[in-house]
This record gives structure tokens, sequence and C-alpha cells, in this order.
């Protein structure tokens, strides 16, 4: 009774009716299947071009060794909560609270340090402590009680904003205060000599933690896991991941991140102020979303990230020298993350 | 044929599973034997879902045990379940698009660097990784795939299956639980995951395959256990009797024959 099982011996024989034609591919295919199998080239080359274009037309100030520290230290803060940020948004998570998260670390800090007068060690500690717990506490929410991140950072964004109103009692504390009892909070606002341009520590720290996190993300079975989760929960749950932990420690490592910003942003700002990086968690998400990282999860790289952040920064310095009102490189910077979207859509539409 | 004395590999006995009101398993038994293909037919309905999800660890039964290796075993996740060598190859395949191909193989069992990096910074082997992960594909004549680094998502369907499927052989495992591994699949690539269920089978390991697809079934199945009404209502041996009688059996038009265990 098996003889009529063959069925499929037919398909066998003429198996080349289905071949495609592999030779003819024009050059735009080309460039599409170089930038989908490359997925940070296409920030590289956006941020190479920007760099072009600007110095064009903004002419010689725009590439002066001083105008591009001053870039990145414009960009330090912002990189590093986008690097927190990234690490969300790979997970298929959103995260509107991270720069509530690292304006609360340093009042944290500042409070500590400067107004009690405890040890300047101590104070940072409790702000990394303070900055991953709440990053935890976000976590946990979007885990045991399945609500969806979008939702439970809107709220913690205002939440984590009145605490650190209420620690701080709305108050700024002084650069002068901060030198006289606790001056090593200001220590990332140092700067150094370096090709003749002068940078910040926490330039340096930044470029340090994004090596770092692509170490983790690529090399590690955690960050390997980041990207499972991403990608889809549940089959990383099947292929025995414990998918909630995973979570909860990213939005917690996110959440110490943020702190390690506050740190920075302190030296940056050079005051301790509950109302400063308000639209910080925005721009970081520009940054990612500029750099490449799908905000579906799964897809993207930390390096993306860094590129995008300079080209929001590379964007901003070169419209200003060229004279730029502020507005318009408000419109500039929103009409460059549309494109970004638009342009990493059409590199995913690529058929294997 | 009841009484054989074929030491079974995977047995259940008694299984019982309410939804509510439901009876989706209503007193279940099973038996799977050392290197053979056992499929589980059954209608929309007749509990075969339930009866495997039982068997993989994803939900526990009400009453009834399973026993792996004569030792009676209760899972409550199918991670303890895959731990004990019982591997479930589903439906939906449980792989991540955007991970390669090694990555996905090893997803939550990554092998760590044995150097000093490994120890202190976690580095993966990834070398090692890959060469397990080349060396398994070639045993199971998957070596079509050519850069063991690309994403899964390039891959066709019947690759993904065969990436699935290497997975769950890969680990030492005891057991191959195959959920509709040809219910996606174009006639061709059916074709290499039937031949892949005979590759794996040739090793030695035993199979389970849940399939609605009589010829499928009745070519490279031993014994087909057939699921009526939340239990087992026959077993039956592909060379023996025809597809209309599986059929027949399965929907109840049939009285199952006298030399077919009854449950």
């Amino acid at each position: 009774m098996n003889n009529n099982q063959n069925y499929e011996d037919s398909v066998a024989e003429d198996a080349s009716v289905a071949e495609f034609e592999h030779e003819r591919h024009g050059l735009m295919s080309r460039i599409h299947h170089f930038l989908h199998a490359n997925p940070t080239a296409a920030p590289i080359i956006v941020l190479l071009i920007s760099l072009g274009a600007f110095g064009l037309i903004a002419g010689e100030r725009f590439f002066t060794p001083f105008n591009f520290s001053l870039i990145i230290q414009q960009v330090t803060v912002i990189g590093i909560l986008a690097a927190a940020q990234t690490l969300i948004i790979l997970s298929a998570g959103i995260d509107l609270s991270v720069a509530a998260i690292m304006v609360l670390s340093s009042v944290v800090m500042g409070r500590i340090a400067v107004t009690l007068g405890l040890p300047v060690e101590l104070a940072i500690i409790a702000g990394f402590f303070a900055g991953t717990l709440c990053g935890m506490v976000n976590g946990v929410m979007i885990t045991l009680f399945r609500l969806p991140p979008f939702i439970v950072t809107l709220g913690t964004w205002s939440i984590f904003y009145a605490l650190n109103l209420w620690y701080s009692g709305a108050q700024t504390i002084r650069s002068a205060d901060i030198d006289a009892t606790a001056p090593v909070l200001k220590f990332f606002g140092e700067r150094v000599g370096f090709f003749g341009a002068q940078f910040t520590y926490g330039s340096f720290l930044m470029i340090f933690l994004f090596a770092v996190l692509w170490y983790i993300l690529n090399w590690t079975a955690w960050g390997r896991h980041v990207y499972a989760v991403g990608d889809d929960k549940e089959a990383a749950e099947l292929s025995g991941i414990r998918t909630n932990r995973t979570l909860i420690s990213i939005y917690g490592v996110a959440g110490l991140l943020c702190a390690i910003g506050g740190w920075i942003s302190i030296g940056r700002l050079g005051s301790i102020s509950p109302q400063s990086f308000y639209e910080g968690n925005l721009d970081a998400i520009t940054a990612v979303v500029i750099g490449g990282c799908s905000l579906f999860g799964g897809r993207g790289s930390i390096i993306g990230t860094l590129i995008g952040a300079l080209t929001v920064g590379v964007f901003r310095s070169g419209l200003k020298i060229a004279g730029v009102e502020v507005l318009w490189q408000e419109f500039t910077v929103g009409a460059l993350i549309i494109a970004a979207v638009a342009i990493d859509q059409w590199i995913r539409k690529v058929s294997a | 044929m009841t009484n054989d004395p074929i030491k079974p590999v995977l047995e259940a006995t008694g299984l019982v599973k309410r939804y509510g009101r439901v009876v989706a398993l209503d007193h279940a038994d099973f038996e799977l034997r050392p290197g053979e293909v056992l499929a589980v037919i059954g209608d929309n309905g007749a509990g075969k879902s339930s009866l495997i999800k039982v068997l993989s660890g994803a939900v526990s039964a009400d009453e009834g045990e399973v026993r792996l290796d004569g030792e009676v075993v209760n899972f409550s996740s199918p991670m303890e379940a895959r731990e004990r060598g019982i591997e479930t190859v589903y439906q939906n395949l449980a792989l991540s698009p955007s991970l390669s191909i090694v990555d996905n193989m090893f997803l939550g069992r990554e092998i760590r660097s044995q150097s000093v990096l490994g120890k202190i910074a976690r580095r993966l082997d990834r070398a090692k990784m890959r060469d397990i992960a080349r060396e398994k594909l070639t045993e199971l004549g998957l070596l079509t795939i050519q850069n063991i680094d690309q994403a899964v998502e390039t891959l066709s369907g019947g690759q993904r299956q065969g990436v699935a499927v290497a997975r769950a052989a890969a680990f030492g495992s005891k057991v191959i639980i195959m959920d509709e591994p040809t219910a996606a699949l174009g006639v061709k690539e059916s074709r290499r995951v039937l031949e892949l269920i005979q590759d794996v089978k040739s090793k030695g390991m035993p199979i389970v395959l849940i399939s609605h697809n009589m010829p499928h079934v009745f070519e490279v199945a031993d014994r087909i256990h057939i699921h009526r009404l939340g239990r087992r209502i026959a077993i039956i041996d592909p060379k023996k009797h025809s597809m209309s009688d599986a059929v027949a059996i399965m929907t109840g038009a049939q009285e199952p024959p006298a030399d077919t265990i009854a449950a």
C-alpha cells in the first residue's frame, strides 16, 4: 500500500525550474545586500556624509580638533543614556525614564556627599544603587505584572522625577559647594589634552563603556540572550532562557548605566540640578534609532548607537556653526530620525 | 504484542488533565520504545497536544505518572524535561530569527571559554561552538547550509527545521519530540525533513512524531499511536494497516482491530 506515496519523486527530477538567476543584480541591489549584511554600515555612512556636508557648509571652523572635542563632550551624557536605551530597545522594550533615573542618581550622590557630608565613595555607591534599583523596578513591573514597557516607564518617568524633586528639595547643589566637599563628583568633567584638543575624562569613560557593552553583547551568553529575548521572547523561553530574569537584569544594568551617566553629568554641568536633562531620554532614543536599532527588538548594535549619538552631535554643531537657528536645528534632527527609520525599513526588506 | 519484554524509554500511564470542565486527557497511556519512530495521530481536540505538553514538561498532569527509563519523573518546566534528555522541536521551532545558526543551536547552553577571559569576563568559546554546530549539521546531512554564522531568518523553512532538529539531536538527548515538523513546509522540504527523521533514528534516538500528514506518518513511523477522546485508543503497525484504517479508527468509524493494544 506504499506505492501511492511517492508523489514527491516527480519533484526531484526538475528541481532546476525553481532556481533564479543570481547574476543580474544591479548596483542598487548589491548596496542593499551589503547594508543588510553589515548593520552598522548605514549609520557610519550617514555620519561620514554629514561630516563631509558640514565640512563644506560650515567650512574650516567645523574641522578643528577643538570643535570635535566639543562635539564629543556634548554627546557624552546622552551617549551613555543611549547605551542604556540600546540594551532595552534590543530586548524589544523602551525606557522613557532613563534621564529621570540619571538625574535622581546624581541627586542622591550630591545629597549624600555634599549636603550630608558623608564620604564621597559611599555617595557614589548609593547613587549607583539607586539607579540600578530604579531600573529593576521598571523590569519587575514589566515582567512580573506583564505591563507594557512604554506604560511602565512613562509612569516611572514622572515618579522618579517627582522623587528627585522631593529628595533634592528642588534645590540645585552649587558648583562651589561640590568643590569644597566632594570634588571627586566632578572628576569626569576634568579635561586632558589629547591630539591638540581638550577631552574630558567623561568622554573616555563613555568610549570605554561602549567597548565593554560591545564585548558583553557579542561575546557573553547574557549578551546573546538580550538579542534572543528581544527577537522572540516565547522562542527564547522555550530555548531554555529564563526570559523574565534576563529582562529584569537588562533594566537593572540600564539603570546602573544611567547612574554612571549621572556621575558624568555632574562634571559636565558643574552643579547638580534636579531639573537638568529633562529631555535627555528623547535625545537618547534619537541616537539609538539613528544608530540603526529596531524598535521591535532583536536587531541593532551598540556601536551603531555610538555613531548615532555622534551623528546628532555633528548635526547640531554643524548647523550651529553654519548659523542655523536652534528651531531649525531641531527640525533637521527630527527629519534625520524619520529618514533613518525609513532607510532602516528599506534595508530590512531584503530577502535572503 | 502487549506484553513485549522491551523496556520503554518513555512511558506514561493513566494521565488525566482537566481544563475546567474540559477533560483533555482521560486516563491516557503512552509508550515509546528504544530506537523507534512513534507517530501520534488523532483528530483535532483528541488530546494530542495535551499529551505532548505533559511529556515535554510544558504542563503537569492532574493524575497519572510519566516514566523516563523506568524512573518516575515529574517535570515542572520544559527546561527540566530537557535537562533529563527530552528535547522538543516545537511547531514554531522556537528559534530566534535574527541570531545566527550557531547562536541558536547553543541558545541557553552556551559554552564558555576555558581561558582566563572565559573565567573572568565570561567570554564565549565561539570557535568551539562553531565546530560542534558544523559537526552536528554534517552528521544530519545538512551541510547545504554553508555559512554557519548566517542569520536563521535567511534560511528556508526546511533548513530552519533542520537547525531545530540538529539542536534537539545535538545534546545527548534520550527522546526527541517533533510537533508537526512538516506542516508548514513544501513538498520538497518535507522530503528533507523526513530524511532527517530517518537520520536521527539511525543514530538510535527514539522520536515521537506528531503529524496530521498520513503519508508522512506511514512512511517513517514504526508504530502509530492513535489518540481519540482523550485517550490512546489503539497502537497500529503501519505495515499491517492502511491509512484509511488509521483514519477510521481515529474518527471512531471503525473499532480498533483485535491485534492492537486497547487502551
